[in-house]
């Protein structure tokens, strides 16, 4: 398709939506509110969906800390809920496996994917670009409509009745293809691999419209070196998810016929002890499976905390009232995270027999990511240093989510080191490293961007005493739970275990168990009361009464309050600075549509 | 478009690696090619050439032309998924079914999932084939005949490629 068809078709819509916005289009509830295709009802919807699924996942977090913490105790309205799955009270192993499996999925792919991006991506997109909606809002549509069929699969795989996919949400092979092996590899395997199949539709329909709105649709004056940071970390994003979703897909499809149709892509002759017969199939290849899917995986950690390191660079200059240190040094490191993503994958395989040499070259280029991310780490840590800082709650959880990406990353470095990792894999160190440096810190980015973008999504303010209560509660708790996962970790304590009944060195850990338990349940119930704020809040909230209540430069606080589809009235916006002209020539702000006065100083 | 393209080389680029992966590990079949894949892939690049005449009448506003090729550009496309399928046969009754391990099942995998993007296409030629003899509309937007083109020439490359792959590879 040529440039200026693009351009032209563009114009169309652009006139269609100005002519209908004056004329005050009709919107019944359903296109209003269900089948909408106003970006910013859309970000809505895969807001709410994603926290409907942050709460099961967990939820279910708290179901299996119940099993680790109190592995001695019975809690017999378990077994009346869940009934065989908790027999007399405890959590039978199957029931836990599930348990961690889903946990991992839902988290991982369907809130800080498609509740993280899906979200902000939707909100931020156009309105920070200058943009009346994205370039196809039928797409988007679409988008979140695949992403609801994904969750409706997903969630009805929860009432198997052999239960949800179960094997680790790595779904490694050859136990997630072989029903005989494992009970969740029956139904609930396959429910899985459609669901995803689903997701990754989801993705990729919302990952092109985000690109090529924000290659097509800025605004005019809007240069690419003149966009919010937060619309660089998505761009990226989008570009992760475009490249590495498909071959997610590949694997699964494979997976699939392997498990349906008898071919031996990752199945050998392998023995089943349940069944008492080995497998017909040979010369599959379990390994393959493992490069497939970290093909993906390793993309999709950074597909998680791109986003959120672009929500906190911008939350983080506008309240510090400073530019953001080293842009174009930003927006290189992300680049370089961005490319990186796709060399490193084989550092989850240190362990599978890899070759030694190709293991070193994989080391080799996963501590090269420290050094974008140091560099990260240094411009916020430069955009703080004497500013004015305002600590509003989302300002708090910026500066939080830098603590935490500190301290997972160290522990990454360990972990990158294929030596080390003979001793750490699949340990609890892992698993403090990956929930502290991606997962915790992932939620801080959200959280700071709900926070910081409420007033805007909803036209109110959130409360502030639970918003900080919130907050402290789970910060403080976020470093509670995970460092004594380090010294488990260290010791050798291997995760995704039911119980360490037979294994006495490990004993020593009970009391710290115990305590890192409470702390979940603690942290979960504060997750609870953030969600009630969020509801009271968009109903009772107390009102925005002025257009920019941060006082920020960026585009989205030009639009009116409670901004209609097509998002500005008349004209769009004109840009003509970069979005970070803080405390310059003795202003405090400068909003980006203002144009260069004839003294100004240069950035 | 563009992008999409990437994301579907992507998959392909994926199952291909996999196939090279997979052909050191023991117990690796393979198969003949069959003659049909032959026609199948003259079938492909004759509509590549058709699709892109039809573009140009198209632009030319030549439309007696215009609904001649595209109309040519259709039939070959359901002639490849045809041969595609015969060649398919072919090598099933040579006793590579699924059940089994090596370059046969790949190619049903790979080859099968080409087909289904093929089959993509096909509906949106269908659309644009009843666009082009439709009385009732004019269209003389080229926007969507140029997507589709782009499309068509896709997987055609996609076909070539994965061909020139399994005999370079044998």
């Amino acid at each position: 398709m040529s440039n200026e068809a693009v351009l032209q078709q563009h114009g169309a819509v652009i006139t269609t939506h100005g002519e209908a916005h004056v004329h005050h289009h009709k919107e019944t509830f359903i296109t209003k509110y269900i089948f909408s295709q106003d970006h910013k009802m859309i970000c809505k919807q895969f807001l709410i969906t994603g926290m409907i699924w942050a709460i099961l996942g967990g939820l279910m977090s708290v179901l299996f800390r119940l099993q680790l913490g109190y592995p001695d105790s019975t809690f017999p309205f378990l077994e009346d809920v869940f009934g065989k799955w908790a027999k007399g009270g405890k959590i039978q192993p199957e029931f836990y496996y599930a348990l961690v499996t889903m946990h991992g999925t839902v988290l991982v792919f369907f809130v800080l994917t498609g509740g993280l991006s899906g979200t902000f991506a939707n909100f931020l997109i156009p309105l920070q670009c200058g943009a009346r909606d994205m370039a196809s809002p039928f797409l988007n549509m679409l988008s979140y409509w695949f992403f609801f069929m994904a969750s409706i699969v997903i969630f009805s795989s929860l009432f198997q009745e052999t239960g949800p996919a179960s094997g680790g949400w790595t779904v490694y092979p050859p136990l997630s293809a072989l029903g005989d092996a494992n009970e969740g590899s029956k139904a609930g395997m396959d429910f899985w691999i459609i669901g995803m199949a689903l997701f990754v539709v989801s993705s990729l329909l919302g990952g092109l419209n985000y690109i090529t709105t924000i290659l097509n649709m800025r605004t005019k004056g809007m240069s690419m070196t003149r966009l919010p940071l937060t619309i660089w970390a998505l761009f990226f994003t989008a570009i992760l998810g475009v490249l590495s979703f498909p071959v997610l897909l590949s694997g699964l499809i494979l997976l699939l016929f392997d498990r349906h149709f008898g071919t031996s892509f990752y199945l050998s002759d392998i023995f089943i002890a349940s069944t008492g017969r080995a497998l017909s199939n040979e010369g599959g290849s379990a390994i393959l499976f493992q490069h497939l899917f970290w093909f993906l995986g390793h993309p999709e950690v950074y597909i998680i905390i791109l986003p959120a390191m672009g929500l906190v660079s911008e939350v983080m200059a506008v309240n510090s009232r400073k530019p953001i240190f080293g842009y174009m040094a930003m927006v290189g490191s992300l680049f370089a995270i961005a490319v990186l993503a796709f060399l490193v994958w084989a550092h989850h395989m240190f362990v599978t027999g890899l070759n030694p040499l190709l293991g070193s070259v994989f080391v080799l280029l996963t501590l090269l990511i420290a050094v974008p991310s140091a560099i990260k780490v240094f411009n916020w840590l430069t955009t703080l240093w004497r500013g004015n800082i305002r600590f509003t709650p989302g300002m708090l959880f910026a500066i939080a989510f830098v603590s935490l990406f500190i301290s997972g990353g160290l522990t990454g470095i360990f972990l990158g080191n294929s030596t080390l990792d003979i001793h750490l894999h699949d340990t609890y160190f892992v698993v403090a490293h990956f929930h502290i440096v991606m997962g915790v810190s992932a939620f801080f980015g959200m959280f700071c961007g709900v926070y910081h973008w409420f007033p805007k999504m909803f036209g109110r303010y959130l409360n502030n005493t639970m918003s900080y209560i919130h907050f402290w509660v789970t910060f403080m708790g976020a470093y509670l739970i995970f460092w004594p996962m380090h010294y488990e970790g260290l010791a050798g304590m291997p995760r995704r275990y039911v119980e360490y009944e037979n294994w006495l060195s490990f004993h020593q850990f009970g009391d710290l168990n115990r305590f890192i338990s409470t702390v979940a349940m603690v942290v979960f119930s504060v997750q609870l009361m953030f969600v009630f704020n969020f509801f009271y809040s968009i109903f009772k909230g107390r009102k925005v009464t002025t257009m920019n209540p941060w006082g920020a430069n960026t585009l989205e606080w030009t639009a009116p309050i409670r901004p209609g589809h097509g998002n500005w009235i008349g004209e769009i916006p004109e840009v003509h600075r970069w979005a970070y002209d803080y405390g310059k020539d003795g202003r405090e702000f400068i909003p980006q549509t203002e144009p260069i006065g004839p003294n100004e100083s240069v950035h | 478009m563009w992008v999409g393209i990437g994301s579907i080389i992507m998959m392909f680029a994926g199952l291909t690696s996999a196939y090279i992966v997979k052909r050191d590990q023991p117990g690796w079949t393979t198969f003949d090619i069959p003659r049909t894949f032959w026609y199948s892939t003259l079938a492909i690049l004759v509509s590549s050439l058709t699709m892109q005449m039809s573009l140009k009448a198209f632009k030319e506003r030549q439309m007696q032309l215009y609904r001649l090729v595209i109309s040519a550009t259709l039939f070959l496309g359901c002639l490849f998924i045809l041969l595609q399928w015969l060649s398919f046969r072919q090598i099933w009754k040579t006793g590579i079914t699924l059940k089994g391990s090596g370059a046969g099942q790949f190619l049903y995998v790979i080859a099968g999932l080409h087909a289904v993007h093929v089959f993509g296409g096909i509906i949106a030629l269908l659309v644009t084939f009843i666009r082009a003899f439709g009385v009732r509309k004019r269209s003389y937007n080229s926007i969507p005949l140029e997507v589709v083109t782009t499309y068509w020439h896709f997987v055609d490359l996609l076909w070539l490629y994965l061909f020139i792959f399994f005999l370079w590879i044998h």
